[in-house]
């Protein structure tokens, strides 16, 4: 039992999420591509490979570095059996999130966000409610250009986050940002594709794993 | 097993909260169709009946033998119906013994309606890639009219129910939008099973008057039949054709029976506005009322009857005459504090 977890967790990429995705994979789905010169966020400026034309592009080395780290990490979440919420409040890919989610098993929640979801769930939902174990934005901004309100209340719950940062976002709070394009409709699909293979293969292996053990 | 670091504890209530609507536990229903169906038996037993094949009318029926109630309020009357008809449906705990919620919009809040509304876009985009195929291969879309005019869509409350969840008149009119949106699309024929889901037919309105055709006795007399009433008087006539102009009420002749001029006149006006006074005989039965009312509904009823003898345009002329409508005048109730319907007590200055 205790092995099953700590296993895992002596090798540097145990799910092998390097595999996943190549860099050319990246650019094609114009993933570095970020807004223009005047939207730049200060802290955004280490993460910017350049600006050409006026149109910020992001360096897609750091964002395969921490790609990498990120998809690691939600993979060993789902090893654990943890609760995974994909946030987004992007119109156009609210559907194409959900359906992700759904195809995962895991939870999704693109539409209006209440004030006390996670900080007064005991209220909203009922006593005994189990919080999201990670919370994965596949864009920070809400409908009106700010910071999402989850990524504030997750840092409060104690809640560690993924999420995809474009040139205008603030990736202070999040746990694990992933600089990149969150506005293409082919940037957005393929990290719903990477997420989607990396959750599969985790809950796949554990299921592996549990056998193995059961027959021993 | 799993190494649960809770991150969140229960916190402790107050008593002098208040919690939300009764929630009742599976337990509690289960017993309650015990002892319905317990009550059941012995209520067949008491009246006489065979327990096995008592059904739901027969509860009703002896029930309001045994306790009858003069109120108006039919809710508010003693009724015996199975419990999952008075409790509401309420809803069970939405996750397992792990913690991890069944349902994987969950954490939304409001996980039907935001279920549903992700299973009508996903049918409008299937509808949309349907209409793509057809513009690919060339192919002519589909445009049948839907018949908009006879069917409405589900209320909030109906919604409500459904859903079993509370809606706010944004998320309402947002679903409604949605649904419109689906069928104004050519090739919505495809979604129309799941449309239906929502749709409602509306009654018709207005019933078209049917003239009835004239009958034929033994001696091949045409005559037809009308009712009428006023106030509280019901009348039926039956007018025949080929006739001296005698009328008949209740077996006595029309001088006897109506000794006052004006009910005579009353009874003539139909014939006299279509000019066919000597032309027909009339037979009438007519209860209730008092003399000026009796005279009124048989007005009435020969006016309807004479309908099947006349074209279409003198019954036009007699509706608008107003031989055929019925008069709504009553007597008024007379109310308290008041002498009458409307006269006051005398007014004193001291």
């Amino acid at each position: 039992d205790d092995k099953l977890l700590t296993e895992p967790l002596s090798h540097p990429d145990f799910f092998s999420v390097k595999e996943l995705f190549t860099l050319k994979d990246l650019f094609d789905a114009r993933v570095h591509l970020g807004h223009k010169k005047g939207c730049r966020h200060r802290f955004m400026e280490p993460y910017i490979f350049g600006c050409r034309l006026d149109q910020d592009i992001i360096d897609l080395d750091q964002t395969m570095q921490h790609l990498q780290l990120a998809l690691n990490f939600t993979a060993h979440v789902a090893y654990r059996g943890g609760i995974i919420l994909f946030v987004s409040r992007k119109r156009q890919f609210c559907h194409l999130v959900e359906s992700t989610a759904r195809a995962c098993g895991e939870y999704a929640h693109t539409r209006y966000w209440q004030g006390g979801l996670l900080t007064n769930a005991h209220v909203q939902f009922g006593p005994g409610v189990r919080l999201p174990d990670l919370l994965v934005f596949l864009s920070t901004l809400n409908n009106v250009f700010e910071p999402h309100v989850a990524i504030r209340d997750a840092a409060k719950m104690s809640i560690p986050t993924v999420g995809v940062v474009d040139t205008n976002c603030n990736p202070c709070l999040i746990t694990y940002p992933i600089p990149g394009n969150d506005d293409s409709p082919a940037a957005v699909e393929l990290y719903c594709k990477l997420f989607r293979m990396t959750i599969i293969r985790a809950k796949d292996k554990r299921r592996q794993s549990e056998a193995v053990e059961e027959l021993r | 097993t799993l190494r649960l670091i809770c991150t969140t504890t229960a916190v402790q209530r107050k008593n002098a909260r208040a919690s939300g609507p009764e929630k009742y536990t599976e337990a509690f229903i289960k017993k309650q169709i015990e002892e319905f169906n317990l009550g059941k038996r012995h209520l067949a037993n008491m009246m006489g009946e065979d327990p096995e094949t008592f059904t739901q009318e027969d509860i009703d029926r002896a029930i309001a033998y045994l306790f009858p109630s003069g109120l108006f309020d039919k809710q508010a009357r003693p009724m015996m119906k199975h419990p999952t008809e008075i409790f509401p449906e309420q809803r069970k705990i939405q996750w397992g013994e792990d913690g991890r919620p069944f349902h994987f919009l969950f954490y939304t809040g409001k996980q039907s309606y935001y279920s549903l509304m992700h299973e009508t876009y996903e049918k409008f985009l299937n509808v949309q890639k349907h209409q793509d195929q057809l513009i690919a291969e060339d192919l002519p879309l589909q445009k049948e009219k839907r018949n908009l005019a006879g069917s409405r869509w589900l209320t909030k409350i109906e919604l409500e129910e459904m859903l079993l969840e509370k809606l706010s008149d944004d998320d309402y009119s947002r679903f409604i939008q949605l649904l419109q949106k689906l069928v104004a699309l050519p090739c919505a024929d495809i979604e129309e099973s799941y449309i239906q889901k929502f749709s409602k037919e509306l009654p018709v309105q207005l019933q078209e008057v049917v003239i009835e055709p004239l009958q034929y006795d033994e001696q091949g007399k045409a005559f037809s039949t009308g009712e009428g009433k006023r106030k509280t008087a019901r009348a039926t006539a039956v007018v025949y054709d080929n006739g001296t102009g005698k009328i008949t009420v209740n077996g006595a002749d029309i001088l006897h029976y109506f000794p006052v001029l004006q009910d005579r006149e009353q009874l003539l006006f139909p014939f006299q506005f279509l000019g066919r006074i000597g032309k027909h005989d009339m037979v009438c039965t007519v209860s209730g009322g008092g003399r000026s009312a009796q005279a009124g509904a048989i007005r009435l009823a020969s006016a309807k009857a004479l309908r099947s003898f006349v074209t279409e345009k003198e019954v036009e002329c007699m509706r608008q005459a107003g031989l055929l409508t019925v008069d709504p005048r009553v007597k008024e109730r007379k109310k308290p504090g008041q002498e009458g319907p409307r006269r006051k007590f005398t007014w004193k200055k001291r």
